[in-house]
């Protein structure tokens, strides 16, 4: 039996995901570190965050109440931000750097649902990998979990409005959603170390002038795996994809 | 429908080529490049910011537990653990998918209907 294409897909997605494993760059990307922010500010991330959470948290209950199968597509979601966040990527600068994967979630599920599916993964890698840190998870979850998702979600829904091709819709949308979860973490620390001479801003552009180049190509690549797993999940949970909107349900 | 299936593939086929392209080529072209984690440029730039050496005020939980660094080899091991959860997860849910769509694709077939008209499958996760 010949593949179909979903089928064909997938083999070529799933080889993706080995080639990424060649790549065992020992070395922490970036998440703001561990002790690196001063307590009031974690404590105030940390309570921004919380809205997010909580309207998460209710949404997830609802949505498996109101449709159990959904949980595929949740787990999925989940389990990208588990891949793609742990795969550190070289990049031009000489460093590198990983991605989010918040994206799959955001454009399916919506900012709240992600915030809590980006703080386990958060929470796995402050604890085990002494990376990112839990006196920055607050600080962290909003960049990654909640601002990033909102972008791309955002993004996504006026793109669809606009009538944009699908794929680059949410290769934009979730390219951008990476770089902004990173231009939102260098906010945070250059308000945790504003520069002396020029203030909060000029420190932001020096940290953002840090991150950027590195993250840029990442961000690209975020984009695109975030196409690739819509492409095989779009032949494949059409019911699902009409459940939770991603698809309009077809009449007749 | 054929072309359309080529035409899908081929997509994909073009987005994994320049995705690994895009990871491989500062590997080959930055020859000796360290690769570090770019929070290590962070921290350099908060102390270059200040002005000052900058202590960490919070140590990493695991690393008070064994009272020191993570071990590299120990780091990328937990990396894997990351990424192998991830995997089997979404591998377990496409192996469900791509079963769910073949066997209800024959079924609906068998009982005479258009095989792209299938019908919803009742099966649940639960």
């Amino acid at each position: 039996m010949p593949y179909t294409k979903s089928e064909k897909g997938l083999l070529v997605a799933s080889g993706v995901l080995v080639l990424a494993f060649a790549f065992p760059e020992a070395a922490s990307a970036m998440h703001i570190m561990e002790g690196y922010l001063p307590l009031v500010h974690c404590v105030a991330w940390g309570v921004v965050c919380l809205p997010f959470l909580v309207a998460g948290t209710i949404s997830i209950r609802n949505t498996l109440e109101q449709n159990r199968r959904l949980l595929i597509l949740l787990a999925m979601s989940g389990a990208f931000i588990f891949v793609i966040s742990s795969l550190k990527i070289p990049s031009v600068t000489g460093s590198c750097s990983h991605m989010t994967g918040t994206g799959l979630a955001a454009i399916l599920f919506g900012p709240a649902v992600t915030s809590v599916l980006g703080i386990i993964v958060l929470i796995f890698q402050a604890i085990l990998l002494a990376h990112g840190g839990l006196t920055s998870l607050g600080a962290n979850t909003l960049s990654m979990a909640i601002v990033g998702p909102v972008l791309t979600w955002g993004l996504y829904a006026l793109g669809r409005r606009a009538g944009l091709n699908w794929k680059v819709n949410i290769f934009i949308a979730a390219a951008l959603g990476d770089l902004f979860t990173y231009c939102i973490t260098s906010m945070q620390l250059a308000i945790a170390y504003p520069s002396a001479a020029g203030g909060i801003m000029a420190s932001a552009v020096k940290f953002l002038g840090v991150f950027a180049p590195t993250q840029l190509p990442l961000a690209v690549i975020e984009g695109l795996l975030t196409v690739l797993i819509v492409m095989g999940l779009k032949g494949l949970a059409e019911p699902e994809l009409q459940e939770v909107g991603f698809l309009k349900v077809k009449v007749g | 429908m054929n072309k359309g299936m080529d035409k899908d593939a081929r997509t994909a086929a073009v987005l994994i080529a320049v995705t690994l392209l895009i990871a491989l080529v500062p590997l080959l072209a930055l020859k000796g490049a360290q690769f570090e984690g770019s929070d290590g440029a962070g921290s350099e730039m908060v102390e270059e910011v200040t002005g000052g050496e900058h202590e960490p005020w919070f140590e990493p939980v695991l690393e008070t537990l064994i009272g020191g660094e993570l071990p590299s080899e120990m780091e990328t091991l937990l990396f894997c653990v990351q990424t192998g959860i991830g995997v089997g997860v979404i591998a377990y849910c496409f192996g469900y998918l791509v079963a769910r769509k073949r066997y209800s694709a024959e079924g609906a077939t068998e009982a005479g209907a258009q095989p792209h008209e299938r019908q919803r499958p009742e099966e649940s996760l639960a």
